[in-house]
């Protein structure tokens, strides 16, 4: 069993606060370091001036407040929001491992029982040794039932101390962690939250919250009443994540741990391979990033040129210099807007790769003169009217997915047949104003290309741009034939972010 | 260095909140930092989050002076930093030569570019103040990226230089806020300078802390359940979220219409304080309403 919480040095309150207190000056500063390299590692631009700043910074704080050394260090480090989750979970890992030895000193958590490495080791047989609970008032061995009930409770009066500690018991009891044993921190996570239940739980809150109430609930107390508690339980849910990545930590190492958990920062998530988490904080991105470029590109087309010059008008104010041309006029700059074509290939490889595209286009179409969308599997079918008349895009996108007529045979991409009747049936309308953009991987499942459209649109279209989003060394391997279309665009681009999607449009106006 | 001006970072907390600005502990202590390293605070979020409020809180109770800078697109050198007097100078030239032919070029020539024909602007006075200053550059995203540029010198060594005179140092380092709401990418060089802070929509209790500090007449409960509402508002995916202005007005409204219980149908009503756009005010509503039928599905 554990040692007491006797033999842990000191009784610091805060986690950190060992770590501080255990690493005073150089090893602190190596500590720092590693850091900062592992936060270089995740793509975080950190200078150097900024390194030094940070150290400068955490000299003046109290190192013992883990969360004050924590804001010092985001202050110095990262200077841009979209960054903060990459930096958070860099900062747990590697300030929250001395943690898991001395148990999670909490003021409330009176009876911390601290864990050591053989502890670590044993909680993957499952033994359930006994943790002191403190507030929980359970003691040793909770069954199933206890440890439900443990959590009920703690989300019902949102009792930290005691949410912490059912965390640290379902992780214990469910995970079934093995040291050494080379899976991600999500398998743990899954398997914990799976035995848990934790619909069944807000349920059973909700039930209770009608109960406590005196009246019925309205229907929209009803809503907050659920509101609060998935707020709850997503923060027990943070309890367990952080609980499963100290013993991991404990397990693997300081640098080994950060490096699995390392996650691609939102302007650099794969479009093919995001996961549902991923798509979120994708969309997320998305807003401001059409808003920055909504004002770039209206600001360039504003300053990009001057107008010609104003002969007429010169002429004018020439007179009240005796005739001499001393203050040229120009006409007032109207650069034309572009008019845009999109081609979008909506099979299930590269959906959502259309659908980010087509969002982008949409909220920044005041900066072209028309936009018009189409959207092809092996049919091809105009979605324009979907955006016209509404401000909400995903709604559009939504109906776009839903009724879009673009399936002519079996629903298998087929570029070919799917240029032939856009050709046939809106090629008059590309004019010289028109830009085409055109989305897909060019996974063409061996039929015929037809690429003589590509090169006829050429002709006519002002520009023909295709975006794949696949990584380039993919390309024309297997079916893909985007080399073939190429030969007839203006360029190819590889989009497999935002941030390369970003860099596209900003070339495109 | 002039004396720190802060003891902790929980006395900055407690003086701000004496000003009625409730800070978190990320916000008190991002303030000392910067009081204690002499570094400008780069303060990032949404509209309506009291970004220019804090750096006006931090001068009340400072009891500095506030100097503010708006940005705009095209503000220059001769808006943000000084511009010679050149209608006195022209005088002073002309008084020169009237009642004295002899005096040389050269005397005027030093006459005229000195401090007498300087006219400060908000950065240079901000540094020359004798007095305690809280320098605010509101919305410095609104700039061009190369009008940035002016700021930097000032923001690193706290000094202007302007070449007829030389440099001119900061006679106390000012606290330094800007403000940026993110329409476009600071430079890396601006950001470098700054700590930065991302103010973002407080979270359930805090808001419901500045409803009741804003309001003082709001009853508690009212106060809870605009919170609560507002935290369900800001979870659907809308062009622009209510902010902390915005929730405030919505108080105020309820507290005025007599309101000591929010339903549905008020809420709805309402609705449009809280949101600006058409379509986010119908999907809010759409959600209002939508929750009733769900209650009745379950209660039946």
């Amino acid at each position: 069993m554990s040692t007491p919480a006797g033999s842990a040095p000191g009784t610091h309150p805060g986690d950190a606060g060992e770590v501080a207190g255990a690493l005073a000056g150089p090893a602190l500063l190596e500590l720092l370091s590693g850091f900062i390299v592992e936060l270089r590692e995740a793509g975080l631009p950190v200078s150097l001036t900024e390194n030094l700043d940070a150290m400068a910074a955490v000299r003046e704080i109290p190192l013992e407040d883990r969360s004050a050394f924590k804001y010092a260090l985001a202050a110095t480090l990262v200077k841009n929001h979209a960054h903060w989750r990459a930096f958070e979970t860099v900062f747990e890992v590697y300030f929250s491992h001395r943690g898991s030895h001395y148990g999670i000193g909490d003021e409330a958590d009176a009876e911390t029982s601290p864990f050591d490495d053989e502890d670590m080791d044993a909680a993957g047989q499952g033994d359930g040794s006994g943790q002191g609970q403190g507030q929980g008032g359970a003691g040793e061995n909770l069954t199933p039932e206890e440890l439900a009930q443990m959590l009920y409770q703690s989300l019902l009066q949102a009792d930290q101390a005691m949410m912490r500690a059912a965390a640290r018991q379902s992780v214990k009891r469910y995970a079934g962690m093995e040291p050494g044993r080379p899976v991600g921190g999500t398998y743990y996570l899954y398997r914990t939250l799976r035995n848990l239940d934790l619909d069944g739980m807000l349920e059973q809150l909700m039930d209770a919250a009608r109960e406590q109430a005196p009246d019925d609930l309205t229907p929209l107390e009803e809503r907050l009443e659920h509101d609060e508690y998935e707020s709850r339980i997503e923060q027990f849910k943070q309890e367990v994540e952080a609980e499963i990545r100290r013993r991991l930590v404990a397990d693997r190492g300081v640098e080994a741990m950060a490096k699995t958990l390392r996650k691609p920062l939102p302007e650099d998530i794969d479009f093919m391979h995001a996961s549902r988490e991923e798509m979120v904080s994708l969309r997320k991105a998305l807003q401001p990033l059409t808003r920055r470029l909504a004002v770039r590109l209206a600001r360039k087309r504003r300053h990009g040129r001057k107008g010609a010059l104003d002969f007429r008008n010169t002429v004018r104010h020439s007179l009240s210099y005796g005739g001499v041309p001393a203050e040229p006029k120009f006409r007032y700059p109207r650069p034309s807007k572009p008019e845009i074509f999109v081609i979008a290939d909506i099979s299930g490889s590269v959906a959502a790769f259309a659908r980010f595209t087509l969002h982008l286009v949409h909220a920044i179409a005041g900066q072209f003169s028309k936009v018009r969308s189409f959207v092809f599997i092996d049919g091809v079918d105009e979605v324009t009217s979907f955006f016209e008349g509404t401000e909400d895009i995903l709604e559009a996108i939504h109906r776009v997915n839903t009724e879009a007529d673009v399936v002519w045979v079996d629903g298998h991409s087929d570029y070919g047949h799917a240029f032939e009747v856009f050709w046939q049936r809106w090629g008059r309308d590309i004019g010289p104003k028109t830009t085409v953009l055109i989305l897909g991987d060019a996974r063409n499942n061996y039929h015929a290309s037809q690429s003589w459209v590509i090169k006829e649109m050429q002709h006519k279209a002002r520009h023909v741009y295709w975006l794949n989003p696949e990584p380039r060394a993919y390309w024309d391997t297997g079916d893909s034939i985007v080399g073939e279309y190429g030969v007839h665009c203006d360029g190819t681009f590889e989009c497999r972010n935002l941030r390369q999607l970003e860099r596209f449009v900003d070339h495109l106006v | 260095m002039s004396e720190p001006r802060f003891t902790d970072v929980d006395s900055v907390r407690e003086q701000l909140r004496e000003v009625d600005y409730l800070s978190d502990e990320g916000i008190a202590g991002i303030v000392y930092l910067a009081d204690r390293l002499g570094k400008p605070i780069l303060v990032e979020g949404p509209a309506g989050t009291g970004k220019t409020q804090l750096a006006k809180s931090t001068a009340e109770i400072l009891g500095a002076r506030l100097v503010r800078l708006q940005c705009y697109e095209g503000l220059d050198e001769s808006k943000a930093l000084y511009e010679w007097n050149y209608k006195k100078q022209l005088l002073r030239i002309q008084a020169t030569r009237s009642d004295d032919e002899d005096s040389g070029w050269a005397d005027i020539s030093d006459d005229i570019f000195s401090d007498e024909f300087l006219l400060t602007r908000p950065l240079l006075e901000a540094i020359t103040a004798d007095d305690p200053v809280v320098l605010l550059i509101d919305e410095v995203d609104r700039v061009e990226v190369e009008t940035e540029a002016l700021l930097l010198e000032i923001l690193s060594d706290y000094q202007v230089s302007i070449p007829e005179l030389g440099t001119i140092e900061a006679k106390q380092v000012p606290l330094v806020f800007l403000t940026s709401n993110n329409t476009r990418e600071l430079s890396e060089a601006l950001k470098r300078r700054c700590l930065y802070l991302h103010v973002d929509y407080p979270d359930m209790d805090r808001e419901k802390e500045i409803v009741l500090t804003k309001v003082p007449e709001i009853t508690e409960s009212l106060a809870d359940q605009v919170a609560r509402i507002v935290r369900s508002v800001r979870q659907l995916e809308l062009k622009k979220a209510p902010s902390v202005s915005e929730t405030l007005d919505w108080a105020n409204t309820l507290l005025l219409l007599g309101v000591d219980k929010v339903d549905a149908a008020t809420a709805s009503d309402t609705v449009n304080i809280l949101l600006k756009y058409q379509s986010d005010i119908a999907k809010a509503r759409k959600e209002f309403a939508s929750d009733s039928e769900a209650f009745e599905g379950s209660s039946a």
